[in-house]
């Protein structure tokens, strides 16, 4: 492999360049896929039936915690990749896995959201507005679960085997992904939770 | 008994039983006839685990050409139905069965493949690549193809096939009126195949974009591979559609969710606009490489170079554009106002435009060329005109108004056909044999390939112009039969007949292929059509590295300025090269996927569960996996090229 010095660590090989231009072109099939998603769900929304509009089941608390975990999280991997890119293992390590707890303590205000929802009679099959609503929070919430295996990963790897190009540039995609995942939360939160809120 | 009788096909008839024995004696055959040529050993190191583009393509095409014959068996057994007037031959539960899967296959298990399996071979080779930018993940997408392919066809045979169409409209998809498995066959295999084809999209792009040959500039990339370009666009856009209407399509027949339910607020509208914002692009998917094809077999037999480039590439691009506007026309009578079905007219007929360009510009260059009427060139021959009434019955069609008295008959039949078949079909039958000698060594018998070729034709004419007039006189299609009354009769047994000569052509083709492996003169040729691209610029058989030094590319015509015009091609000396490792990971990884996929199918959810584990379990490998692949030494190179006769200079 040759490697370019003139570059951070993560553009440093041809092939580390590759994959980045996939990764980002990948996260480009995401975007249409939770474009998809919001389609569905903006055309579903008031298809409520007999079951609950989503003012009646929506809470600002849990979902401004969420907001909270998932937004400083972001801002935690950013953090992480500058260390990475000062070299500096320890620091990176470390704020990897505070991205990774505070993705946890997001999942699990999102499941305790999701067990509130079907006690209170909105389940996966009451009507088309709280299927598109768990699939779309799902899909993102799957989303997430996979990045914390795939972080988890990483990060042993760096540990492992160091900050070479090749974790690097793991890293690198890894915060991409992270930080896209946060990009479609802000939709979430906004066209989901805040105009459903004020849907009254 | 209980628990197996889940997996009894609900209209079982003598031919279920007969292909339930034929399949089980063929997959007995193959194995035993592996394992007594012992073949085991060659077939895992050299095709199951290989990452190399040139098998992958070669894989696909094995496999198209398998689904081609499936698919071209549900047509006889149609066009058998159908030839007279209150034929019995098939009930109607079968015959909707046979319309849906023969759909289904030849659209995503047949021509899919056979391009993936064309762009594989050609497009690292034009671009002068050693690769693709991700040869794991292209290996992983063949053989996500391949297990979607497999668990598709399984359905004929265990559980039933689907039945609700190959668009699978909702509510007639849903489990009160599709209560048999077949349904959810077709959400899951082609989710499967879907995403390797959203991860060749994403592959070639890549590729495309990062891995040319120095000086090879976008504006001086061949046309196919220009086409592949675009077509990975709209696979990276279109795509993704397809896999969120397959889900919720899924979760509406397993988990009782309210998608496109009649009731509880469920929209089945919505399942038709999802399906048809990736169909339609779909289809370019598929039109797209063809032309690109096309533009390759056309200069090269009329010895000039492509007439109009820039347009070409231009209208490729708006071709790819247009595609996603569209849409609506697919259901022009399910009640949308005027206004918006007016709006959807209009963009329709516009791709006319860039595809009537394109149509000339493959004229001109054949304008006072100097024209080889070899099998590959007849075929580009035939598809303009053929493809030109197509496309103009197309455009009566976008007519949302005059729709109202073509929509669901034989007249929409024949459309589809006529671009699909000539579009389709001919450039990769005329591009496999164009390239045959690239990869195989040798060139296929034009004596045997022209009698196909002629029966092909003819056969397609006799088989879907009667549609377009049984049609416009109100044959609706996908009914098993019809009155004698209706008059339909004579036209459907020329029709028949038609099929009849196709499905002879196919068995030329089969016999063109094995009377030449075994006539043929094996002399490598590495150029035998006198090409202008750079796929031709190495040796034949392709050496594993493809180019021992990378090409120097100073025009649109690289490989034609060097033999030509003394253009230097191949400059500086041998270095090693660096070359990816083979994995059984991907073939794996996609046997879970089947699990995955068989388990959901039949609601079995410990086997879903454990196929997904699986899958994880092939994703963590991955990524805990250190593989910086291998080096071909200089001295290996320089005795490959010995071997071969020297790398021309």
């Amino acid at each position: 492999m040759k490697v370019d010095h003139s570059q951070p660590l993560e553009y440093s090989t041809e092939q580390n360049r590759l994959n980045i231009l996939g990764f980002w072109i990948f996260l480009g099939a995401e975007i249409m896929l939770f474009g998809t998603l919001f389609t569905c769900y903006f055309t579903l929304v008031n298809r409520t039936s007999d079951g609950p509009i989503g003012a009646e089941i929506f809470e600002i608390t849990p979902v401004l915690m969420e907001t909270f975990l998932l937004l400083t999280s972001s801002f935690v991997i950013g953090l992480g990749i500058h260390a990475m890119r000062l070299g500096n293992k320890k620091a990176m390590q470390a704020f990897f896995i505070l991205t990774l707890l505070l993705g946890i303590g997001f999942l699990a205000f999102e499941i305790t959201e999701f067990i509130t929802y079907y006690e209170e009679g909105a389940t996966l099959q009451t009507s088309a507005f709280t299927s598109i609503l768990f699939t779309t929070l799902g899909t993102h919430g799957a989303h997430v679960s996979l990045g914390l295996f795939w972080g988890l990963f990483i990060i042993l790897q760096v540990r492992k085997r160091g900050i070479t190009p090749v974790t690097a540039n793991k890293s690198f995609i890894f915060s991409l992904y992270w930080h896209f995942l946060d990009v479609v939360w802000i939709f979430i939160f906004t066209f989901i939770y805040m105009k459903g809120l004020t849907q009254l | 008994m209980g628990y197996f009788s889940r997996f009894a096909v609900p209209h079982p008839s003598p031919a279920i039983y007969a292909s339930m024995i034929a399949i089980a004696v063929t997959v007995f055959l193959i194995i035993a006839g592996i394992t007594y040529f012992k073949k085991w050993i060659y077939l895992w190191d050299g095709w199951i685990t290989t990452v190399d583009h040139k098998k992958i393509g070669i894989m696909y095409l094995i496999s198209a050409l398998l689904m081609l014959f499936r698919g071209g068996v549900d047509a006889l057994m149609m066009r058998a139905q159908l030839a007279v007037p209150d034929n019995k031959l098939l009930d109607s539960q079968h015959y909707n069965e046979v319309f849906s899967t023969h759909g289904v296959i030849m659209v995503l298990f047949m021509a899919m493949p056979y391009i993936m399996g064309l762009m594989n071979f050609v497009v690292p080779l034009q671009i002068g690549a050693r690769d693709v930018a991700f040869p794991r993940l292209n290996a992983v997408s063949f053989w996500l193809f391949f297990m979607g392919a497999m668990l598709f066809n399984l359905s004929f045979v265990i559980g039933g096939s689907p039945d609700a169409g190959w668009s699978s409209y909702f509510p007639l998809a849903g489990n009160e009126f599709s209560p048999h498995v077949g349904t959810n066959y077709y959400m899951i295999s082609i989710q499967i195949a879907g995403i390797g084809t959203l991860m060749t999209g994403i592959n070639f792009l890549t590729t495309i974009l990062k891995m040319r040959a120095p000086g090879m500039t976008l504006m001086r990339m061949p046309m196919f591979t220009w086409a592949s370009l675009t077509t990975c666009i709209i696979i990276i856009f279109a795509f993704p559609v397809l896999t969120i209407a397959l889900l919720m399509g899924t979760m509406d027949r397993l988990f009782a969710t309210k998608f496109f339910t009649i009731t509880d607020g469920g929209m089945d509208m919505l399942w038709a606009n999802l399906f048809w914002v990736w169909g339609h692009p779909e289809v370019y998917i598929l039109i797209l490489p063809a032309f690109g094809l096309f533009s390759e077999i056309i200069p090269t037999f009329s010895r000039r170079n492509i007439y109009g480039y820039t347009s070409m590439v231009a209208s490729m691009v708006l071709i790819s554009f247009y595609s996603f506007l569209v849409w609506t026309h697919h259901f022009f009578t399910m009640g949308q106002t005027a206004y918006v079905n007016s709006i959807f007219s209009i963009t329709t007929m516009i791709i006319a435009i860039p595809t009537g360009i394109k149509i000339f510009n493959w004229l001109f260059t054949m304008w006072r060329g100097r024209i080889r009427f070899t099998v590959p060139m007849l075929y580009c021959l035939a598809f303009i005109p053929l493809f030109t009434i197509g496309g103009v019955t197309g455009v009566m069609l976008a007519m949302s108004a005059a729709d109202y008295q073509y929509h669901n008959t034989m007249f929409l039949v024949a459309h589809f056909h006529n671009v699909i078949i000539p579009g389709v079909v001919f450039a990769v039958l005329g591009a496999s044999t164009y390239y045959w000698p690239k990869m195989f060594g040798f060139v296929l018998n034009e004596k045997i390939g022209k009698l196909a070729f002629w029966f092909l034709v003819i056969g397609f004419c006799l088989a879907f112009f009667p549609m377009y007039i049984t049609g416009l006189d109100g044959q609706a299609r996908r009914m098993y039969t019809y009155s004698e009354d209706t008059g339909f009769g004579p036209w459907n047994m020329v029709a028949t007949i038609g099929a009849v000569c196709m499905a002879i052509s196919f068995v030329l083709i089969v016999y063109m292929i094995y009377y030449s492996i075994r006539n043929a003169k094996k002399e490598a040729v590495s150029d035998p059509w006198d090409a202008r691209n750079l796929e031709w610029a190495t040796h034949t058989p392709v050496p594993e590295y493809n180019f021992a030094i990378i090409p120097q590319v100073n025009s649109r015509e690289a490989f034609w300025d060097a033999k030509y015009k003394g253009h230097p091609l191949f400059k500086g000396d041998y270095e090693k090269i660096h070359m990816p490792n083979n994995s059984g990971v991907p073939f794996l990884m996609s046997l879970f996927f089947f699990a995955l996929g068989f388990g959901l199918v039949f609601s079995m959810w410990y086997l879903a569960i454990c196929g997904l584990i699986g899958v994880f379990i092939c994703m963590a490998h991955r990524s805990f996996e250190q593989d910086h692949g291998r080096y071909i030494s200089v001295e290996e190179i320089k005795e490959t090229e010995a071997k071969y006769g020297g790398t021309h200079k």
